[in-house]
Formats: structure tokens, C-alpha cells, sequence
């Protein structure tokens, strides 16, 4: 049987090649960024998924595979691609059906030893102040109005409405919105989903964690980022829930009728796309932006309750704690972005569906307060494993329009996990390892064990060796909440 | 020898399964059932107490079993019913495409009483088909968990 390792071509350590006569109706190579042992973990099945977005209309330089990729729907789930603004296409299946999944990480003075006595009390309690899991309703209740304000301003709308402070819009990509969106273009069925799971984390893989600060890599940035060896962060990981998963549900069938009317060929329906500049593919766009922001607004008001419930816990306020948001990003979104391309600069459509935006020191859409660093790069662990605060470096431009991986790339499916692994055992494991761990169900810990994943510093390290991302902080879990 | 209703097949990060039927609208109604044993624990125990009354249309088949399980997906969290029993009463051709009447039956949802697996997030249409067999009709799907 054919190995990727057979097909492709060694730029540089850490960098290959797809070559464009690796499946036809490609308009570019492929570019994958993996190590020796990440190549061998490989599917066949996510070059073909590479090769296949790399022959959609207008795209840029190369299809790109961040290290944790792994084989998806469409794009691969680790895809990176650029589409020119006038000459290419806009495609849901790049952005993925959970638009803006994304994630952040707060700050805290709070010291180790003053939490690990109380994480389960702290955990408990943050299990119930964040309602999470299949079915779960969220304890706020939006009017449309509001809904229509959470679509167009994100992060910035539940700011204004109480739910966090001002610097908290400072330290978000985009400043926590972006403008291009449009409520108008979100359907009645979007909203209707969107509008009880507001406030709420969702399930599968998305998390919140209270974690130790491990290790320092650069005290310089990391003390830029607020970030202290022997202290506690926490991370947020969710995204745009029902609303983003209709939407894109919706604009699927859109495009799929869009691609028919442009005479665009599909390797693949999943890859269903319309020109960007046709009514179809700006409808989508604004929709899409409407579900980022959304997103952004959730975890907005997620942190509020994290910050609430700290507070009560420690009896004292979040101000006092020094609950600073470090950063957020968004790892499942499209981007109307300026990038350099044949020496001339360019306006591109990027997709990064499960890859995260790796903008270097200088860049004007770094948040001034990082702009002499470049913007933190938030990646996740699986549960149980290392989360990395890295910073975008320099050659993230020239080699992935400016983005690194996003978390650890899974391995193994849900079914499979779920009978190989048990629940109960993997709680009592992470116990020992001094992990606390609350979920709706046990086998949802089963689906998500850390075997399932690649290793998180295997795929960091990739990034880090090509000087795309640098590493800045390595955080450990203490406790874990999970839908 | 007779098919089972659906099995699953592996995928390494959703959920892909292949549904199996005599007719068109039994192959529909065993994707749908193949979709919810996927999210909910013990489906046969679910009791159709509640009634969800489906009319789609779609311009292909595939189109219409992409719309069918995303519109029982969208009626699950809105209606905020957990469904146990699928039926599709006609499936039949028209001048502009097909169109499905059926209905989907099920509880309240009560976390205190129902057990949930896996969100479904979505229907892709990655490698989606319907396929007329020698005998029968089979499906084949990937859902985004």
C-alpha cells in the first residue's frame, strides 16, 4: 500500500512536499508540515484531502497541512489554504461546521499551592456555573435583538452588556468580531439553535481546564503575555454551538447548487464553494462572520461565569486574582487577510479549518500590547496532556499565510476509542497523575483519552523547528471540566 | 442472509456509518436510526410519546438524506426531543426533485432519565451516498462529532 512517505518530496526537515502530479486537477502542491515520526502517523487519506482543496479555483501558492492534521470532510482537519478575493472561491467545507471554534487562556496571580487543595471544590463548582454536554441549555436567556447584537458584535456586545471588562476585547483576534458580519444572512433555524446554547461549552473535544504553569521557555515574552512560573491559568476551548453548526448545514446545500451554477468541479461535494465575489459566496461570508462572533460572545460569557466562580471560591474578585485574558483565537474560520504572494501583495480568502492564525512580531493585526513578539498561539492539549502558549514567528508569512497547528490531531475514532478505553479507568489514571476530571459521562472521557490524540509536543515542536511559532509557556492540567 | 440495519465503519476523528433497506424509505429510516444510536444511550427504550411530522424536498437523493438527518438533528435540539423511532411514509418523484413525508417519534428530553454519547454537530456531505443494490438500497454517511 502506498505511504505518504512515498509520495512526498523534502523541502526542508520538518516541510514536504505534494507534487502536482499526485492527483489530478491540482493548481498548486500540497505542503505538509510534519516530522519523521508525525509522517509515519500519516493517513494516506489527508494528502488526498490536501491534493483535493488544491484544485479549487483561485488558491494561492500551496495546500497546506498543518502537523496535527488528520483525515476530515473536505478539507482535511489541519488545512490551511489562501483564495484570491476576486479570482477565487469561498468554501464552507474549509471553515468546518463548527465556525470559530476556538480558544483562550486567562491569567491568574493565584499560586499552585493555593488551588490544589481546593480544585475539586473549584472544578464542581465550575462544572455547574458552565453548562455543558449533549442537551444541555444554558442559564441565559437572549432576546432576538440581543442575538442579532451578539451576530454583529461578538465579543465586544457581551462586554458592553457586563460580562467581562474592556481589555478583555484588547487581548481577542480581531478584537473579538469580525465587521464583514451580517445577521440578516444567519437562517431562522441557525437562530433557533443558537439561541438556548449561548452560554454553553458543547461536547466532544471541547473543554475547560484549570492548569499549573510547567514551564518557562522565554521568561522574557512569557512575562509579556502575564504569564508566571508557579501560577494557574485557564483555558477555554468551544465554539459557535447549534448556531454555527445550522449555518453551515445551511450554506452546504447553498454551494453546492453555487458550484453547478459556476461550472466549478469538485473533487469532493463536501468542498462545495462559490466564487468570492458572487452573491453566494459573500452571503456565506457574512453568515459565517456571524457565527465567529457568536462564538467569540460565548466564550466572552463563559469567562465572566469562570471569573464569577473563582471569585467565590477564593473569596475574592477577579481584579484582585489578576484574571487577565492573555489572548483568544479562533482555529475553525475564514479570513479576509493581506498577504505577500510572488513579491506582490495580495487580498486572500483564508481558510483555516482546525489551524490557528500565527501572526509575527510587526504584523498590524498583532494587539499592540504584543505587537514587538508577535501574537500568542494558543495550543491545546488532549486531556490530560500539555497545553503550549507559543508566539507567531517570523517565517509563518512566508511559509503558511501566517498559521500554525491548533491542537494535537486525533488518531483514533470515537467508536474505537470507546471500546479500546473505559471511562471510569481513565478517571482514576488522571487522579493519579494528580488530574482532576468532572464529565457528563464516562464514556465521553473514553472518546477523548490522551491515547486517541498525537503527542501535543510532538506536533508543537514542528512549528517551533521551522520558526513558524515559538514556544513561550508549556501549562499541565490540574482539573478538567468536559461536556 | 439478512443485512442488519446499519453498521458503522471506522473513521479516525467522526463517525461514518452504512445503512441498509429494503425499500428507499427503510434505507432512510435506518440512517436516521444509525445517527441517533450514535448520541443517545439505549435508543430502543426511547418511547414515541411525541411526534415530529417531516415534509422535505431536495432536487437529488443524496440531497434529500442530507437534508432528512440535518432536519431531525435541527428538530432534536430546537424541540428538545430525543427521538427512538423514524418513519418515512413515501419518498417519491416529482418534476422538480424528491420529496419525503414521514414523521419521527420520541420523548421530552429528561437528563435525569436519558444518557447522551456523542454529539452529532453535523451531516457532512463528504462521501455521502445512496445506492441501489441487486436487492435493496444502501446509504452511506459521515457525521461531524
Amino acid at each position: 500500500m502506498t505511504k505518504p512517505s512515498d509520495i512526498v518530496q523534502k523541502v526542508e526537515e520538518n516541510l514536504y512536499e505534494v507534487p502536482m502530479d499526485f492527483q489530478e486537477g491540482m493548481r498548486v502542491p500540497g505542503r505538509i508540515l510534519v516530522s519523521q515520526k508525525l509522517m509515519n502517523d500519516l493517513e494516506i487519506g489527508t494528502l488526498h484531502q490536501t491534493a483535493n482543496v488544491a484544485a479549487l479555483p483561485g488558491i494561492q501558492k500551496y495546500s497546506l497541512a498543518m502537523p496535527d492534521a488528520h483525515f476530515g470532510y473536505g478539507f482535511p482537519i489541519g488545512g490551511v489554504a489562501a483564495f484570491d478575493a476576486t479570482e477565487g472561491v469561498i468554501s464552507p467545507g474549509g471553515v468546518g461546521f463548527d465556525i470559530n471554534c476556538g480558544v483562550r487562556i486567562l491569567r491568574t496571580d493565584l499560586e499552585i499551592r493555593e488551588v490544589r487543595p481546593r480544585i475539586k471544590e473549584l472544578m464542581n463548582k465550575l462544572f455547574t456555573a458552565i453548562p455543558s454536554g449533549v442537551g444541555s441549555k444554558s442559564k441565559l436567556r437572549v432576546s432576538d435583538s440581543e442575538l442579532d447584537d451578539a451576530f454583529s458584535l461578538g465579543a465586544r456586545w457581551a462586554v458592553e452588556q457586563g460580562y467581562g471588562v474592556e481589555s478583555d476585547i484588547l487581548h481577542c483576534e480581531d478584537s473579538g468580531f469580525i465587521d464583514a458580519a451580517d445577521p440578516e444572512k444567519v437562517s431562522d433555524k441557525a437562530r433557533k439553535r443558537g439561541k438556548p446554547q449561548f452560554g454553553t461549552l458543547g461536547s466532544g473535544n471541547h473543554f475547560l481546564e484549570v492548569q499549573e504553569v510547567d514551564k518557562i521557555y522565554e521568561p522574557e515574552i512569557a512575562k509579556l503575555f502575564g504569564i508566571r512560573e508557579g501560577t494557574v491559568t485557564v483555558m477555554i476551548h468551544c465554539g459557535s454551538r447549534g448556531a454555527g453548526h445550522q449555518i453551515c448545514t445551511d450554506y452546504l446545500q447553498v454551494m453546492e447548487q453555487a458550484s453547478k451554477k459556476y461550472g466549478i468541479n469538485l473533487p469532493d461535494k463536501q468542498l462545495a464553494c462559490a466564487p468570492a465575489d458572487s452573491r453566494e459566496g459573500q452571503d456565506y461570508f457574512k453568515a459565517m462572520a456571524a457565527g465567529a462572533n457568536y462564538a467569540w460572545a460565548n466564550r466572552q460569557v463563559i469567562t465572566h461565569w469562570v471569573r464569577e466562580t473563582f471569585e467565590n471560591v477564593f473569596n475574592k474578585d477577579a481584579e484582585e486574582l489578576g484574571m487577565d485574558l492573555v489572548y483568544d483565537v479562533a482555529h475553525n474560520v475564514a479570513k479576509l487577510e493581506e498577504h505577500e504572494i510572488d513579491g506582490k501583495k495580495k487580498q486572500v480568502y483564508v481558510h483555516r479549518k482546525g489551524a490557528t492564525r500565527a501572526f509575527p512580531a510587526g504584523h498590524p493585526d498583532v494587539p499592540t500590547v504584543y505587537r514587538s513578539v508577535g501574537q500568542p498561539v494558543l495550543i491545546p492539549g488532549s486531556m490530560g496532556t500539555p497545553s503550549y502558549i507559543l508566539h507567531g514567528a517570523e517565517r509563518s508569512m512566508e511559509l503558511t499565510f501566517g498559521s500554525a497547528c491548533h491542537g494535537a490531531g486525533r488518531v483514533m475514532g470515537r467508536a474505537e476509542a470507546k471500546r479500546k478505553f473505559r471511562g471510569e479507568v481513565l478517571e482514576k489514571q488522571l487522579a493519579d497523575q494528580g488530574i482532576y476530571v468532572r464529565a457528563t459521562h464516562p464514556s465521553m472521557l473514553a472518546e477523548e483519552a490522551p491515547e486517541v490524540y498525537k503527542s501535543s509536543s510532538e506536533v508543537v515542536n514542528v512549528v517551533h523547528d521551522l520558526n513558524i511559532a515559538r514556544k513561550v509557556v508549556r501549562v499541565k492540567p490540574m482539573g478538567v471540566a468536559k461536556g | 442472509m439478512s443485512l442488519p440495519a446499519y453498521e458503522y465503519l471506522s473513521h479516525p476523528a467522526d463517525v461514518r456509518f452504512r445503512a441498509f433497506g429494503n425499500t428507499l424509505e427503510e434505507v432512510f429510516e435506518h440512517s436516521a436510526l444509525a445517527m441517533f444510536n450514535v448520541i443517545v444511550t439505549n435508543i430502543s427504550n426511547i418511547k414515541p410519546e411525541r411526534s415530529v411530522d417531516l415534509e422535505l424536498e431536495s432536487n437529488g437523493l443524496e440531497n434529500l438524506l442530507y437534508n432528512y438527518l440535518s432536519e431531525l438533528l435541527f428538530q432534536f435540539e430546537v424541540e428538545e426531543i430525543i427521538f427512538g423511532e423514524f418513519h418515512v411514509d413515501s419518498i417519491i418523484q416529482a418534476d422538480t426533485g424528491y420529496i419525503l413525508k414521514g414523521r419521527a417519534q420520541g420523548e421530552d428530553i429528561d437528563l435525569t432519565r436519558h444518557a447522551f454519547e456523542t454529539e452529532v454537530k453535523a451531516v457532512t456531505y463528504h462521501q455521502l451516498s445512496v445506492t441501489k443494490e441487486d436487492v435493496g438500497y444502501s446509504t452511506q454517511v459521515i457525521v461531524d462529532t
